[in-house]
């Protein structure tokens, strides 16, 4: 019985030791395999996977894996596996304010000259600065995103506003206490919410960090300033009375569109700054009634900078196979993928011979397409900083709720966050 | 397993220190067996457990951010002093103290009313403890989505009722996480919701000790139901009572998946298991994270200590019999 028992068992063995052997064998003899760590979205990133790995003829073979929905826990994922060197990171789809963050820490692979020019070919300005730090291009920009105001033609007629010029923030609130409407921004404590303090105070001509790639304890912060005192007026008179809705402590983007969609009831939708996904949610009907332009001004005649987003995709410092990687980003990039993924996933190409590509002039008709290049060349980036995490984190916090900013919050704000980088205070 | 110890051969003098026992040959070779059997899950556990505490508070010590490759400085306790003189940590062990008393004390009188009547009814007594158990059964996330949907301004139903309720008077865009203690309640109403049937479960378990015969002889003896329940039920479930009460307690004060869901700590209501999130992994801070994940342990050790001399009861003593 018992030697009947171990035959059995070292057959089993055998067999599975020949059996790994054989596919540890035929693994190591296939092409390279490129692991692109994607954010969600409806698929653009996988049929683009693909169609690189046809277009490589054998040389590598991408696959994706997805991170998770929002942007601080893509964030949180791939600082824990590059900081554990992890080599199956081949290419990484990040978002343009963790760029400084994870360059600075080493976990960006260099991209070679040559290839840095291919990378910013055509690209727009704003996309090719958020790609970089200091100085250096550290990530090849893949989408450019920016917000745009969306608005109920009717409800801006009937408070008289004139849409086909730049409205500021001001002219909007009066309109939505006239009309008994809404304006949907973010004012949730999360990202969003620093994509609109930031959009208001660089409207207003101001900047959060004076100083962008500062070490920590030399920071310096213009918050407390004419430009954040601006700012603070504004989200302050959003915040009362309902014209931010009855939830804007806890309004992100898909809330913000649906208090913008809502036509009936207490709150209904007059305006909105969102991202240009707007435009792929919404029906024929209402397309109809609904128009965009460009971000409002902060200030009367002082141009707006729009809140700019996107994804950038880098390669990995520690993955074993930089030279494909760097291939693969060159095809992933491409001016006519970056075309497909705008008509496809509704997010803007960062390159401006997309905005050409019949593909795209059609799914973003009436001069969408333009208007979105138009607001990406005027848009304005997030501080570049390696703290960033921290600095928006912070800012979210002296900001929230938002119904409590007051004109003191700039100055609180201030000294908090250069307490939090200095880590004398929690965050 | 029996242990024998031989008696010294020669009696001591009264002031002599006793010397060292001898164990037999049979006691050494069981010792060495126990030893042995408890190896492997003795091992387990100080790799599961004791290094990442050990590790933690080796790392709290040092000034560590893993985004920045110049951090990494020891600081002996410098970051217990950015902690405990920050007024964050005290507002999140107020919010965990908060949560954590009124929970457990609302959680307790439900799960002892659910207890005695599951422990009453003999009939559908399965189906009544499957279905009473169907909140535990879900996963706390999902549960604190279904939460905050049900609290959500304009597509909740809570608002909705409340405003019916109160014919009108009550908001029904009333936004619940907007503000400190609206927030507060919305948690912990996922909380008790999802909770209360473990505590009734271990109460039950209780419940079913305490023996009939003296339930009958204080029914006999004249005595109310709430004398019942004050001087005989209660005492007799003493550590059931504690364990149930305890772990609830612990779990409680380190709560984390609803604030996370429902606020992710905004209009104060960071706990002290959000904040040591927000500081290591957010944040990236390891060193920090690392000093209030130890507090947060010094705390879950004070916690227990003061239930078991509180409650005065030596669980290790505490037989089904």
């Amino acid at each position: 019985m018992k030697s009947w028992v171990r035959k059995t068992l070292r057959v089993g063995v055998t067999g599975t030791l020949a059996a790994t052997t054989l596919a540890a064998c035929s693994s190591s003899g296939g092409p390279p395999s490129l692991t692109w760590f994607i954010n969600p979205d409806n698929g653009g990133q996988i049929q683009i996977a693909k169609e690189c790995t046809a277009a490589a003829k054998g040389e590598y073979k991408i696959t994706t894996s997805p991170l998770p929905t929002d942007a601080t826990q893509q964030r949180q994922q791939l600082v824990t596996r590059l900081s554990a060197k992890d080599s199956s990171i081949s290419l990484m789809s990040i978002d343009p304010v963790y760029v400084p963050e994870l360059s600075y820490a080493g976990f960006l692979a260099k991209i070679p000259a040559a290839d840095a020019t291919i990378f910013s070919k055509d690209i727009v300005k704003p996309a090719v600065d958020a790609a970089s730090w200091q100085g250096k291009l550290v990530a090849a920009p893949f989408y450019a995103n920016v917000q745009l105001l969306w608005f109920y033609k009717s409800v801006a007629q009937q408070a008289g506003l004139d849409m086909t010029k730049p409205v500021t923030w001001d002219q909007l609130i009066a309109a939505a206490r006239k009309t008994k409407t809404t304006i949907g921004v973010q004012a949730d404590q999360y990202e969003g919410y620093t994509v609109l303090i930031n959009a208001l105070i660089s409207g207003a001509g101001g900047k959060i960090v004076e100083n962008p790639g500062a070490q920590a304890k030399d920071v310096k912060l213009g918050l407390d300033t004419k430009a954040g005192e601006d700012a603070v007026k504004i989200i302050e008179q959003i915040a009362r009375g309902g014209i931010g809705g009855p939830a804007l402590s806890t309004a992100e983007e898909g809330q913000s569109l649906t208090l913008f969609t809502t036509t009936s009831g207490a709150f209904k939708g007059g305006f909105l700054a969102n991202w240009p996904y707007v435009w792929s949610t919404l029906t024929p009907a209402q397309k109809k009634l609904i128009g965009f332009t460009v971000y409002p001004q902060t200030v009367a005649g002082t141009t707006s900078k729009p809140p700019f987003g996107g994804i950038d995709i880098a390669v990995g410092a520690y993955t074993h196979n930089k030279p494909q990687a760097f291939d693969a980003l060159k095809c992933i990039t491409s001016a006519a993928h970056q075309a497909y993924y705008m008509v496809h996933d509704g997010n803007p190409a960062a390159n401006e011979t997309a905005y050409t590509d019949p593909a795209v002039l059609k799914a973003y008709p009436n001069g969408l397409a333009a208007m979105i290049l138009k607001s990406l060349k005027a848009s304005g980036p997030r501080p570049q900083s390696q703290y960033y995490g921290d600095l928006s984190a912070a800012l979210q916090q002296s900001f929230s709720p938002p119904n409590s900013v007051n004109s003191s919050t700039p100055k609180k704000a201030d000294d908090f966050i250069l307490k939090v980088l200095k880590g004398e205070k929690l965050l | 397993m029996t242990t024998t110890v031989e008696r010294p051969a020669t009696p001591q003098p009264a002031h002599a220190k006793p010397s060292k026992p001898t164990l037999s040959d049979r006691a050494r070779q069981e010792r060495s067996l126990g030893w042995r059997l408890s190896a492997p899950a003795l091992i387990v556990m100080l790799a599961v457990v004791a290094y990442p505490i050990i590790n933690a508070v080796y790392l709290s010590f040092f000034n560590k951010r893993i985004t920045d490759p110049n951090s990494g400085g020891f600081i002996w306790f410098r970051n217990y002093k950015v902690i405990l003189s920050d007024s964050k940590w005290w507002d999140a062990v107020w919010v965990s103290v908060l949560i954590m008393v009124i929970t457990v004390v609302i959680e307790f009188i439900l799960g002892m009313a659910l207890a005695m009547v599951m422990n009453k009814i003999v009939i559908p007594r399965r189906t009544l403890r499957t279905i009473v158990l169907i909140p535990y059964s879900i996963i706390t996330v999902v549960s604190a989505y279904g939460w905050q949907y049900a609290f959500a301004p304009t597509s909740g139903y809570i608002s909705k009722w409340l405003h019916t309720l109160t014919f009108g008077s009550f908001d029904q865009n009333y936004d619940w996480f907007g503000h400190h203690w609206s927030a507060l309640i919305a948690i912990m109403a996922s909380e008790i919701w999802k909770t209360t049937p473990f505590m009734a479960l271990l109460l039950l378990a209780g419940l079913a000790q305490v023996p009939g015969e003296l339930q009958e002889a204080a029914q006999v003896d004249g005595a109310t139901f709430w004398e019942r329940l004050r001087r005989v039920t209660l005492p007799s479930m003493k550590a059931a009572i504690l364990v149930a009460v305890l772990f609830r307690a612990l779990d409680a004060f380190r709560i984390f998946d609803n604030i996370f869901i429902m606020t992710k700590g905004s209009q104060n209501t960071t706990s002290v298991g959000v904040l040591a999130y927000d500081q290591t992994i957010t944040r990236s801070e390891v060193g920090l994270g690392s000093a209030i994940s130890v507090l947060l342990f010094i705390c879950v050790v004070i916690i227990t200590v003061i239930f078991i001399k509180g409650f005065r009861t030596d669980l290790s003593r505490v037989r089904g019999d």
